[in-house]
């Protein structure tokens, strides 16, 4: 098998679905409530995202995401910097997955 | 507005946009690090691994296609379960093009070349600068940023794969996550009827990752999110709109 034309395939399938909303949307006009419909997105990606997905951050521990992810919700509330609550859920996680694992 | 003022203004846009894209660079970089020493030892050497991450530009579909060389699928099965697992990236492009739809298209479309779903969530959900309209700029830093580190990273875990601890520390696999949360927290304060979408979500993701697999999941579990919260919305808006005319 020549991976590098499997490579090659996975960016024209992967680039496809990225580039083609931009170039085609301003072709059709869109209803109202689609545009609405668009607005609700970000909110619904990123729930999806993050859980449960962040249960897996260690494969054997889930409270080792959940810890990480609980410290990075309290400082966010407190409106923390992004960079400091990426630092110290990282050290969370770190610090549970060394006692707990 | 006289031409080296506009150069200024771009290369502001582009500074602020690198600024933007520096959380991510720093949540891709171990990731990026650990795809390529896992390459390297799965068989897919440093210009390969490399090719890749340039090319492709998204870890969990570059992961699941080494785990599928390994395992010795073919090229279709390979080539087609990246397609549906980068799906999601299709509902994320429509959003964030029509958030910037005062940007020219064909730049659009060229750096959308770089969405993933975390330039697509700092796209959409950073609320400090959502007041100052996104240039194409500083959609081009955050973009370049992401993908810069995407790529050194790879190249790194890949040169320096057998000095790499397979375990680089389970602790860093949060940093992504705990941006996502960072993003969402100001944004659902600005929109308070948004931690409702996304808690609906994740209990929908939660569901469906029982039936589906991961990418199927997220793409199914955005669409129900979306759809009953823009539903819950219209019939607030609706019922507010009665008690006014009351």
């Amino acid at each position: 098998m020549d991976l590098a034309a499997v490579i090659l395939g996975m960016a024209l399938v992967t680039h496809i679905p990225r580039v083609l909303p931009p170039a085609v949307m301003r072709s059709v006009r869109l209803p109202a409530w689609f545009t609405h419909w668009l607005q609700c997105i970000p909110f619904a990606a990123l729930g999806a995202l993050i859980f449960p997905g962040i249960l897996k951050v260690n494969p054997e521990e889930p409270l080792v995401g959940l810890a990480g992810g609980l410290t990075a919700a309290l400082l966010a509330l407190l409106r923390a910097h992004i960079l400091i609550i990426m630092v110290l859920a990282i050290l969370t996680a770190s610090l549970c997955s060394y006692w707990l694992v | 507005m006289s031409r080296t003022d506009s150069t200024l203004q771009t290369q502001r846009d582009f500074a602020l946009g690198c600024r933007a894209g520096l959380p991510i660079a720093i949540g891709y970089i171990p990731i990026a690090l650990a795809f390529g020493t896992v390459a390297e030892e799965c068989g897919l050497h440093l210009p390969l691994a490399v090719l890749m991450s340039m090319a492709v530009f998204a870890g969990a579909s570059q992961f699941m296609a080494v785990s599928m060389i390994v395992a010795g699928a073919g090229w279709l099965q390979i080539v087609t379960a990246t397609f549906f697992l980068n799906l999601r990236h299709l509902i994320m492009s429509l959003t964030a093009a029509e958030r910037l739809k005062h940007l020219p298209r064909g730049w659009l479309s060229a750096l959308f070349l770089g969405l993933t779903d975390e330039t697509f969530a700092v796209l959409t959900l950073d609320s400090e600068r959502q007041r100052s309209r996104k240039s194409t700029a500083f959609v081009a830093g955050l973009v370049l940023t992401a993908y810069a580190a995407w790529v050194t990273g790879t190249f790194l875990g890949s040169a320096f794969a057998r000095f790499i601890p397979p375990t680089l520390g389970s602790g860093m696999g949060v940093a992504l996550y705990a941006m996502f949360i960072g993003l969402l927290i100001p944004a659902v304060r600005a929109n308070r009827p948004g931690i409702v979408i996304a808690l609906a979500s994740m209990a929908f993701c939660s569901l469906f990752g029982q039936l589906l697999d991961h990418g199927w999941s997220v793409v199914a579990a955005t669409v129900s999110g979306a759809t009953l919260g823009s539903l819950i919305m219209q019939r607030k808006q609706a019922e507010e709109e009665r008690s006014e005319s009351d």
